[in-house]
């Protein structure tokens, strides 16, 4: 396996992130970094910004501090790919949109309901058998269940594919099976394309199968480290057990 | 009009009826040729968008944009028609991205507003039935040079279609998704917008304030209730068109009644006879 993966990034350092909402303040000089080939999961409470964090990387929203990318060699790389699978695909059931509509749109300009790319048909078809979608591809998004709904998601995260991927609770709400099926193709991007991922997740139990890094945050940094660490610490303790003692 | 002879003797070959000796039938049939196409096409992206009191206050703005025209003196009623109607459309845009009141409330008052103002302004004096053709419409008047200008716009409208559709259909399947791939959405949205109002402003003469908002929204609602991807998506919508579009003016001629109404008849019938076959 090769340690690099097509850029040479190895590295993402998250400096001193802060967002503030009006007067409130959601996050406060949050730093840490992201390294290819881990995942890293985000912790904590509800509202402590988990979301609003994913969203300062992919610079969807203004924040202070930096999210810069190094390789090996600690050398900036000014652009990488980001890929991003939402929390929650919000859509109009009803529309008339097939899984290889879907897949297709987000790859190229040649407009799906003329005529369709032959070459990217056969793409699509290799990047949902990667999910274990392939079945799938006529299908209309709107039958499809939220498991599937996340994998397709993923799938079409995953071109152009990417140096850093980050999924914001990709299968909450889905089933047991649903969620395993996910979690193995995370997994084996994770090591076999030695892709960055940044999760946020409230499952602790996928956490601690999955992430090799894990971070507890409410609106900074409270406690990181592997997952064990972060969950016998003291810190871990009064975010979530707090009153349950 | 060298051409148009031409088209109207391959008319009378292909289509030996009695309908077909009228001139004014000839155009009519020419200009629905294209016109339903036009909105069969821009309906399923604002079907999607949800869209469709958007597109009815556009309507409703055409009579400020005559108004407009008649006050500023501009001969060439399209040219005022065209610029309010894309105005309106990016003002209304922006208003319901910006804003936190909901959509309705806001298309509304635009679309209540303009409707007034293009009223009084031509009602001034007493002299608002000789526009009172706005509001329903007259496919029969249809000239050759204005089927020409709308042979254009349909060719302007695939062109932009064939640049802008993907993207248009990310941002209407989620706004944020789109973004966070970099689609550009203000941009395009805009773009859309754009191209229904001048679709809309082309075709108001013939078809009228009070039905151009069915054309665009039948064809599309109906091919909705059947289609399962895109592409089905639209041809079945262009195909509902066209079929509603050509049997209601010939119906419209032997039953003598108005083109426009009789047409959005035959495209009520087809939703809901899709409607009542809906996949499920």
């Amino acid at each position: 396996m090769s340690s690099q993966n097509g850029c040479g990034l190895c590295k993402i350092s998250i400096k001193d992130i802060g967002v503030k909402k009006g007067k409130d303040v959601l996050l406060s000089s949050v730093s840490f970094d992201l390294f290819c080939g881990q995942l890293t999961a985000l912790i904590g409470v509800n509202g402590a910004g988990k979301t609003t964090l994913l969203k300062s990387i992919l610079n969807e929203i203004k924040h202070d501090g930096t999210v810069s990318f190094h390789t090996h060699h600690g050398e900036k790389i000014e652009n990488i790919t980001i890929g991003y699978v939402p929390q929650h695909l919000d859509f109009d059931r009803s529309a008339p949109v097939s899984v290889e509509d879907f897949m297709l749109i987000g790859r190229t300009n040649s407009p799906v309901c003329f005529k369709k790319d032959k070459k990217q048909l056969k793409a699509i078809d290799e990047a949902l058998e990667m999910v274990g979608c392939l079945e799938l591809k006529n299908k209309t998004l709107g039958v499809l269940s939220g498991g599937e709904i996340q994998r397709v998601m993923l799938a079409s995260a995953l071109y152009p594919l990417p140096e850093l991927l980050i999924l914001d609770e990709p299968v909450s709400g889905v089933d047991m099976k649903g969620s395993e099926k996910f979690y193995e193709v995370i997994k084996n991007l994770k090591t076999n394309y030695h892709i960055a991922i940044a999760m946020v997740s409230h499952d602790l139990g996928i956490v601690k199968e999955y992430a090799d890094n894990v971070i507890l945050i409410n609106k900074s940094v409270l406690k990181s480290g592997s997952a064990e660490e972060v969950f016998s610490s003291k810190e871990f303790k009064e975010s979530f057990l707090y009153g349950l003692e | 009009m060298k051409m148009m002879g031409y088209i109207y003797d391959i008319l009378n070959v292909i289509l030996p009826f009695s309908w077909v000796d009228y001139k004014f039938m000839k155009n009519a049939l020419l200009a629905i040729i294209i016109i339903a196409p036009l909105m069969g096409i821009l309906g399923t992206m604002a079907v999607n968008n949800k869209m469709a009191f958007f597109s009815d206050a556009l309507g409703h703005s055409a009579l400020t944009g005559v108004a407009l025209g008649v006050l500023l003196g501009i001969e060439n009623e399209i040219i005022s028609l065209i610029a309010f109607g894309v105005l309106m459309a990016l003002i209304i845009t922006r208003v319901k991205n910006k804003g936190n009141a909901s959509s309705d409330t806001v298309i509304s008052v635009f679309s209540s507003t303009a409707i007034a103002l293009g009223l009084l302004v031509l009602s001034y004096g007493g002299g608002f039935s000789k526009y009172s053709a706005y509001l329903v419409g007259d496919i029969l008047s249809v000239t050759p040079g204005e089927i020409l200008c709308l042979s254009a716009v349909l060719i302007g409208v695939l062109v932009l279609w064939s640049f802008i559709y993907n993207k248009l259909l990310l941002i209407s399947i989620n706004r944020e998704l789109a973004a966070s791939r970099g689609v550009k959405t203000v941009l395009y949205e805009n773009i859309f917008v754009i191209a229904v109002a001048v679709v809309v402003m082309f075709s108001i003469k013939s078809v009228g304030i009070l039905l151009i908002n069915s054309l665009l929204i039948l064809p599309a609602a109906a091919a909705r209730n059947v289609a399962k991807n895109s592409r089905s998506y639209l041809y079945t919508s262009v195909v509902i068109s066209l079929f509603c579009g050509i049997t209601g003016l010939i119906t419209s001629f032997y039953i003598n009644t108005s083109a426009g109404a009789t047409i959005v008849m035959a495209l009520g019938v087809v939703f809901f006879v899709t409607y009542i076959f809906k996949k499920k």
